[in-house]
């Protein structure tokens, strides 16, 4: 049995044995999962089909040793193959990753149908990317008219320069770029968007749709909802009891209540209290409930931060003069704020993925407008590929915000 | 020289407990006066009630002529004039060094930045870290750190420096920087009032000591009578057991 243990003298035999072995088993998973060929048909069933595993087992158990020298060998035997229970966990896994991909790649690409304007045309077993084709401006724009989406794309191209600009703009004018940005654009930006006057035609929210309106709704939604919060956060730590009994009550009320019933308030109940002949436009109302709900979530995140504030950093700016502003705006927040960070990203992927529910006051944004399409009579059938291709647009949309999050931690430390 | 702060029995408790009872005090323009005493005296927190970072109950606490009270434009108008040194430096981590030193100068004595940061250069320069301003807290040593928070104080150009144990963080090398730094400033001619333990740095530049022990001033006294001739058996007790 000595002789058949990998040792620092063996070693040179015994590691490319172990790496054909390997190969071995990974080529007959390859062949099996994307050509459908069983290299080894001529064993008995249940070996033929744990042979991978097993070659692969006897491979990696070759090259197990302790040190070899040889860098590479030496970081795979210590991440993946410490032990006989992890290098089958390793080859398993491994496994599962080499065999689900073939199956995903025929569903996307290889059997997918491209080419075609109707349901019939989708002939292939995999997706049926021509449904998401041919709805494909609904999924965006909505029931916006066809000839005036050129306002939305100029608003987002606007906003996308603007934000850009921002970006690379010399330290000493972005704050003003900044403060023209959440204060003067937004209502640039819905001017243009719902017209009315300045030659554009009117267009009524309720034709407002399609990812454009996740990406209104998010963005009007986080830059409302995250000064409501802070102020609420710093209310509720506030020594006025007015002040932090009303925030209290305001944040727990929010908190308590689950979004979709905030929603169908603000579209049936609220009306009812106005006054008659007033009307608030249901997308405005929506947006309020949705700043409201979040900023309550947004306090306790930010309240997190303060809390976690040495007392010595009030205690100091306190000594230095400074009132409860300039101490909070000036010291507190800018720290508070960086420690809770992923915090605050978490709570808006949130608002996010929580805009599909507006779909129960009528209004339908990315997902809404699929649930339509794929009740459509000539669309039956296609709920895979359109929630498939939602989850990608949340996804990629989520991934960025999280991402600029870390940049955002990153840059702002201060412990270098 | 007239009486710069002036407590008149002053009493404070943390809910039941009384932590200073019946403090009289007054100090001189340019006295420098060092508090000492066993832990849980009340001499950090005499301290604090001279720029209300506690909250006296009963009696009077007049700085420069002004009585602190409720009145929160008074107190901040005295936290100018009264600066103060940590025990935990306290300094600003999401700011350099520099600008730890300048913001309050900006935000509340409303100097224009270039104003403020030559009095914020001039003073790192008089506590020797000048060459660290572009540099971030977390990057300096202890002592630098102290010495930065010092120079972050003075330049609110405070009539008076408050110091609560400002070398008890620190390693044992770093004291003297520290120590050196407080002496000079003793030297220039400003009114301290410092609570430490260090008994070298008291003998060297304190008018007064003060003994204090279970919120009550044990003994006042010039520097040479404290530790040569203490009156009181509680201090000679103290003085025996830390010299």
């Amino acid at each position: 049995m000595n002789i058949l243990k990998p040792s620092k003298h063996n070693i040179k035999t015994y590691l490319p044995a172990g790496i054909i072995f390997i190969l071995l088993g990974f080529l007959d998973v390859t062949m099996n999962s994307f050509f459908k060929v069983n290299l080894v048909a001529f064993f008995p069933g249940i070996i033929s089909y744990f042979f991978p595993l097993i070659i692969g087992f006897i491979g990696l158990y070759l090259i197990r040793l302790e040190y070899s020298g040889i860098r590479n060998l030496d970081i795979l035997n210590k991440n993946i193959n410490s032990n006989n229970f992890n290098a089958i966990l390793s080859l398993l896994t491994l496994f599962i990753i080499i065999k689900s991909i073939s199956p995903l790649i025929n569903w996307f690409f290889l059997d997918a149908n491209f080419i075609g304007n109707s349901k019939e045309d989708c002939t292939g077993d995999g997706a049926c990317w021509v449904f998401i084709k041919v709805w494909f401006r609904r999924l965006i724009y909505g029931m916006y008219p066809d000839p005036e989406q050129w306002r939305i794309n100029t608003a987002f191209l606007l906003l996308f320069t603007l934000v850009g600009i921002t970006f690379f703009a010399p330290a000493k004018f972005k704050k003003y770029f900044i403060l023209f940005l959440i204060f003067i654009y937004p209502f640039i930006g819905i001017k243009l968007i719902g017209g009315g006057n300045f030659g554009l035609t009117y267009v009524e929210t309720a034709a407002w749709g399609g990812l454009s309106l996740t990406f209104i709704i998010s963005a009007f939604a986080i830059i409302f909802c995250f000064p409501i919060g802070v102020f609420l956060a710093l209310g509720r730590r506030s020594d006025l009891p007015a002040i932090k009994y009303i925030s209290i009550g305001f944040i727990e009320l929010w908190r308590g209540v689950p979004l979709i019933t905030v929603l169908f308030m603000a579209s049936v109940m609220f009306p009812m209290f106005l006054p008659d002949g007033t009307f608030i436009d249901k997308l405005i109302r929506v947006l309020f409930a949705i700043t409201m709900f979040e900023a309550a979530y947004m306090a306790e995140v930010v309240r997190g931060g303060l809390q976690a504030l040495p007392k010595g950093q009030y205690e100091a700016a306190r000594s230095l003069g400074m009132g409860y502003w300039r101490m909070n705006f000036l010291i507190i927040l800018p720290q508070a704020l960086k420690l809770v960070i992923p915090g605050i990203a978490n709570t808006l992927l949130a608002l996010v993925k929580d805009t599909p529910l507006i779909f129960v006051v009528g209004l339908m944004e990315l997902a809404g407008m699929i649930r339509l399409a794929k009740t459509n009579p000539k669309w039956l059938g296609m709920a895979m590929e359109g929630y498939v291709f939602a989850g990608l647009v949340f996804w990629i949309i989520c991934y960025a915000m999280s991402r600029y999050s870390q940049n955002l931690e990153k840059k702002l430390s201060t412990e270098r | 020289m007239g009486k710069i702060i002036e407590l008149k029995k002053v009493n404070k408790w943390f809910d039941k407990f009384q932590v200073l009872k019946d403090i009289d005090l007054e100090v001189a323009s340019q006295e420098k006066i060092v508090i000492c005493g066993p832990s849980g005296s009340g001499k950090s927190t005499l301290i604090r009630c001279i720029n209300r970072l506690e909250e006296h109950q009963e009696g009077n606490i007049i700085i420069d002529g002004t009585e602190l009270a409720e009145n929160t434009k008074n107190i901040e108008k005295i936290r100018a004039e009264v600066g103060m040194v940590f025990q935990q430096f306290n300094l600003f981590p999401h700011l350099s060094i520099l600008d730890n030193c300048t913001l309050a100068p900006i935000w509340v004595k409303k100097l224009p930045k270039k104003e403020a940061e030559e009095v914020a250069m001039k003073n790192l320069t008089r506590v020797q870290i000048d060459d660290q301003a572009h540099k971030f807290p977390g990057q300096l040593s202890g002592g630098q750190q102290q010495r930065a928070a010092i120079a972050r104080a003075l330049c609110m150009e405070p009539k008076i420096m408050l110091f609560d144990e400002p070398t008890s963080a620190l390693d044992p090398e770093m004291i003297k920087e520290v120590l050196d730094v407080m002496v000079d400033l003793a030297k220039g001619g400003m009114t301290m009032i410092v609570v430490t333990h260090e008994m070298g740095f008291a003998k060297e530049v304190a008018d007064y000591m003060i003994f204090m022990d279970e919120g009550k001033i044990v003994e006042r006294a010039k520097t040479n009578e404290f530790f040569e001739n203490p009156k009181s058996d509680r201090t000679k007790l103290f003085l025996s057991q830390i010299l």
